[in-house]
């Protein structure tokens, strides 16, 4: 299925003040992965994310989502590829109920109104959120509001979950309630994160940005093994594979 | 700003009430929004003067209260909010209008302060009428109904996120009043300029928000139309209900019902 991948050939990108945000990435993610990309703060990894589903065009590079290069003419089917769960829920629920936010996309792709309840009822149940179908998005929890923003892209059916910052802002328990929701998707899933202690649990494969390129690309376990490469990036070894605090005995 | 909190909590209690399954609630929105409309002109176009024709409007408030059973205290409460608003407006009117309109027993009373009296009258009757509106059918079915009864779709969306997003940014309004508060010492870092970068920090922030839910909007396939899916059903509970009402109302404005019920009362004695 051709259609789960996700293809960037050197992508350039300036924002309009000047700022080099990407500088020549290139990669490919297949179907099934869960890739993490991480870096310190201003690395460039909101705005690679960015690129997926079209919000931002690049300056120069190519992007292919599936069989498509994206362009402005494939962009309806990209996003429709792509579901992009943001950093902050506030800014994706949008709608004054639950139901209604979760329906917003499957009604924007014309489906009829039976299928479109189907799907939001799934997606609700998926990220066991049924209960909440009739309350206003402003009466959620921070938890809360995070399921139902993913059930939000699950209702139209994509085929890669992008996702910044899933776990961000979230209290342990709700913490661990998302990851293991989002370790039983079968999708391809790309996630930005700090937490790298969640990078480590759910995605076998990592990309670190430095400064706006790749500077590597690999098996996590490896990436987090290399300690010269993440102290040059600004990133430190997840607290799991740090010795600990107590005893002292490594992990 | 504790005090902007707690309204907007309040807000948010009136949006509750609207959750409830009665008979009142049921109705189609449209049914509920002309009613309103109806009864506003109604009470709005009553001469200054005229008191005791007010009187009878106060039904269509209390029957709507009794049967959407909605805590009749708690809206006396909001009501009594915007009360001062009313009585500032009047306030001149005994002062600069003394002639006497009205004798009760030997005691005359002056034009001014029974158009005093009407405009605090007709302040809580049209208060009172728009917050039942809400509480009995919610702000997003008001909007949608305001849109099928042919309000253009980019006046009703506006309003939509209006109430969606005032709450998040009343609460980012007082979490930088917050930050201020705590970092003034004295009367120090109060004054305008301070205030005037708060509020145009304030707008950036919106503006790169709005940003983001525009971001949102797009990758869940926005292309400009606004769909709803809620249900609109314009049946004979619903015809009887404004045909009934806005038959009540004129009739109370045209006729002076109060008038005749007195003199009734009086023939009879």
């Amino acid at each position: 299925m051709s259609h789960h991948i996700v293809e960037v050939k050197g992508l350039h990108h300036t924002y309009p003040d000047g700022t080099l945000a990407l500088r020549n990435i290139s990669l490919r993610i297949t179907h099934g992965e869960s890739v993490a990309v991480i870096g310190a703060n201003g690395a460039g990894k909101s705005t690679l994310l960015q690129h997926f589903n079209g919000y931002l065009t690049p300056t120069a590079g190519e992007i292919r989502i599936g069989d498509f290069p994206l362009t402005r003419e494939t962009l309806p089917d990209i996003r429709r590829t792509v579901g992009m769960v943001f950093q902050n829920p506030d800014d994706q629920l949008f709608m004054p109920t639950v139901y209604d936010d979760v329906a917003f996309g499957p009604l924007n792709l014309g489906l009829p109104a039976g299928e479109v309840d189907e799907r939001v009822r799934a997606a609700l149940a998926k990220v066991g959120a049924v209960h909440l179908q009739g309350k206003p998005p402003y009466r959620l929890s921070g938890g809360e509001k995070k399921r139902v923003a993913i059930a939000t892209v699950l209702s139209m059916s994509p085929d890669i979950l992008v996702m910044d910052e899933p776990t961000n802002g979230l209290d342990p328990f709700a913490r661990r309630q998302l990851m293991g929701l989002l370790r039983e998707f079968h999708h391809t899933r790309i996630f930005t994160s700090h937490d790298l202690d969640m990078v480590l649990d759910l995605c076998e494969r990592t990309i670190v940005l430095h400064e706006g390129e790749v500077k590597a690309d690999g098996p996590t376990r490896e990436i987090f093994a290399d300690a010269a490469l993440l102290a040059e990036c600004r990133l430190e070894k997840p607290l799991s594979m740090q010795g600990c605090p107590v005893c002292g005995s490594s992990a | 700003m504790c005090s902007i909190d707690g309204t907007l909590l309040d807000f948010k209690n009136l949006d509750r009430l609207a959750a409830g399954d009665t008979g009142i609630h049921r109705l189609d929105p449209r049914a509920k929004v002309v009613v309103t409309l109806v009864f506003v002109v109604c009470v709005v176009s009553c001469g200054k003067y005229e008191l005791a024709a007010l009187l009878p409007f106060f039904l269509f408030p209390v029957f709507m209260v009794t049967l959407a059973d909605i805590p009749a205290l708690y809206l006396a409460k909001k009501i009594a909010v915007i009360i001062p608003f009313a009585v500032m407006v009047g306030m001149f009117n005994p002062l600069l209008d003394r002639q006497a309109v009205l004798h009760v027993g030997a005691l005359g009373i002056s034009g001014g302060w029974v158009s005093f009296a009407s405009i605090v009258v007709r302040a809580i009757l049209t208060v009172s009428s728009a917050l039942v509106l809400v509480a009995v059918t919610g702000f997003p079915a008001i909007c949608a109904a305001l849109e099928r009864m042919g309000m253009p779709q980019p006046f009703a969306v506006q309003l939509l996120f209006l109430y969606r997003y005032i709450f998040v940014l009343t609460e980012e309004g007082a979490q930088v009043s917050r930050a201020r508060e705590l970092r003034t010492f004295g009367g120090r870092g109060r004054g305008i300029r301070v205030y005037g970068s708060m509020i145009g920090h304030l707008l950036l922030r919106t503006w790169m928000r709005a940003e983001r839910i525009h971001m949102a909007m797009l990758a869940r396939g926005f292309s400009g139309a606004f769909h709803t899916r809620r249900q609109f059903c314009f049946g004979t509970r619903e015809t009887a209900f404004v045909l009934g009402w806005s038959l009540f109302f004129i009739t109370a404005r045209l006729v002076p019902v109060a008038h005749l019920l007195g003199s009734l009362v009086t023939g009879i004695l």
